[in-house]
């Protein structure tokens, strides 16, 4: 099969279908994680009735109707708040994700912008959100909301490091930091001469993979890592004052970042958008497809974490950064860069 | 003017703009958030001078960590919601005369270093610049070239973390 999918654009059309592209996509993730994650995966887990009604079939009503109730609440803005900041904060947060998604290839030519530091682009890019997170707690004069922020600020900036760490030793084996590139040294790589299925870095960064997630899933703050949104103690800690449109962009900015990362996982361990034998434009076509499958296993296990471990107290949570995944990352390089030498 | 001129323009605009929002604001957290926009900007910057590494590693250390850091920090000891009249203090004028006798310097020192030079992009010449900004050359100089330098340095800082643990240490 010999597709050409080359068209003769210019550069002002393709920034835009880019942005569009991009643009839509947060929500898709958001929506497609949200339905059948947190709506049918968890109801099935936890035999919640509830999002299995609405609409007969499998309950496929319950986002439709979760969406129409956001966008009829009243727009709520408490009266000692700090106006532009509060605005502005959802708007931070889901502008970090946005930036994430341009780096994630897709196919040997699907990819917004492919950066030289594409891995390490991503991770200052998602570190972003901090800002968003501490300007809303802030802006909401809550003191519920301010505690929840700095505990947001805290979590994120302690799991900052192993999530660095982890994707090191992806890095020293791939040789590249680009992420396409690191999607061609899978596809092209052998475990000991045998190139069947060429080398997912799950194999041999499996430390990293591990520390990835769990430091993914704490960035997130999402069970058992969520503190900072505790709704039984902090009542969703920074978001508490938000209501309708604005909190349902914290929504989609939590679901739309929970979809980078799973697509970040996917493309660092499990070899992105390459299957064996696929290669060119079948490639390009099979793609979206293929990262879409790994993704979302990547995010089943995830979600299966959030919904089964209870919440880590807050001195737990930093000893769990600092004092454990930390040092493992650490030792996975020193290990890794060894092993690359030694083979070589 | 070529579009990177016009860009650095537009940048530099609204990083001094962002400046003045830094000094002149009456919230200490308006301040930060402020810093925020002039850091974006020099990280853009360093984006239009083909050094990426650069830009993400602004990013990532100045915006991701330092103003968290900032934001964090005021917001455990006090947050003010209001403005605070004790920000601004009678020391305006003073400080108007240092900053542009610092313009002045640097300005000056500029002009006189670089002032009619023009960086050659013709041919193979931009990408031979574009190569030089990236991550791979950029890491062969600091482990080849400068080794002794970074290993120096990585001690000093070291060291002063280990020193910033004994200040710290109530016992």
């Amino acid at each position: 099969m010999n597709v050409s999918l080359a068209l003769d654009i210019g550069w002002g059309t393709t920034l835009a279908i880019k942005t569009v592209i991009v643009l839509a996509i947060i929500p898709f993730g958001a929506l497609v994680l949200g339905y059948t994650f947190l709506l049918k995966m968890m109801s099935h887990m936890q035999s919640r009735l509830g999002p299995m009604d609405p609409g007969g079939f499998h309950g496929w009503f319950q986002l439709v109707g979760d969406g129409i109730k956001f966008l009829q609440k009243e727009d709520i803005m408490p009266a000692e708040a700090d106006r532009r900041v509060f605005a502005m904060a959802p708007a931070v947060v889901v502008m970090s994700t946005f930036l994430i998604f341009l780096v994630i290839p897709a196919g040997p030519r699907l990819v917004v912008e492919d950066l030289d530091v594409g891995v390490f682009y991503a991770l200052a890019v998602s570190s972003l959100s901090v800002i968003g997170v501490l300007m809303a707690g802030w802006a909401s004069a809550n003191k519920f909301a301010l505690l929840g922020a700095l505990r947001a600020a805290g979590q994120l900036i302690a799991y900052e490091l192993p999530l660095l760490l982890a994707v090191v030793g992806v890095v020293i084996e791939a040789g590249t930091m680009s992420l396409q590139g690191i999607v061609v040294a899978q596809q092209e790589g052998a475990i000991f001469g045998f190139d069947a299925i060429g080398n997912p870095f799950v194999l041999t960064q499996f430390v990293g993979f591990a520390l990835f997630l769990v430091a993914a899933q704490a960035e997130l703050t999402q069970p058992p890592f969520d503190m900072p949104v505790a709704e039984s103690e902090l009542i969703s800690g920074y978001m508490v004052e938000y209501t309708g449109f604005r909190f349902l962009f914290f929504f989609i900015g939590e679901f739309g970042t929970a979809f980078a990362f799973a697509a970040l996982a996917a493309t660092l361990f499990l070899g992105g958008w390459a299957i064996p034998g696929v290669h060119g434009a079948t490639a390009d076509l099979l793609g979206p497809i293929v990262l879409f499958v790994k993704l979302m296993a990547i995010a089943f296990l995830m979600f299966w974490v959030r919904f089964t471990y209870p919440r880590l107290r807050e001195d737990q949570l930093q000893a769990l950064a600092w004092k454990v995944l930390i040092p493992i990352g650490l030792l996975n390089i020193i290990a890794t860069g060894i092993i690359k030498v030694a083979v070589s | 003017m070529i579009a990177q001129n016009v860009t650095f323009w537009i940048l530099a605009a609204a990083m001094v703009l962002a400046a003045i929002g830094v000094v002149r604001s009456q919230n200490v957290v308006h301040a930060a958030l402020y810093l925020v926009v002039v850091l974006a900007g020099s990280a853009a910057q360093f984006i239009l001078l083909a050094a990426e590494f650069v830009a993400w590693v602004q990013v990532l250390i100045y915006i991701g960590a330092v103003i968290i850091l900032f934001l964090f920090g005021i917001m455990l000891t006090r947050a003010p919601m209001r403005s605070d009249t004790d920000l601004d203090n009678d020391q305006r004028w003073p400080a108007a005369v240092v900053s542009l006798f610092l313009l002045g310097v640097l300005s000056t020192l500029l002009i006189q270093a670089f002032g009619d030079k023009e960086i050659d992009i013709s041919g193979g010449h931009g990408a031979e610049l574009l190569a030089q900004g990236r991550a791979g050359s950029l890491a062969e100089s600091i482990f080849a070239a400068y080794v002794v330098p970074f290993e120096l340095v990585s001690m000093l800082l070291l060291a002063a973390l280990v020193g910033a643990v004994v200040i710290a240490r109530r016992d």
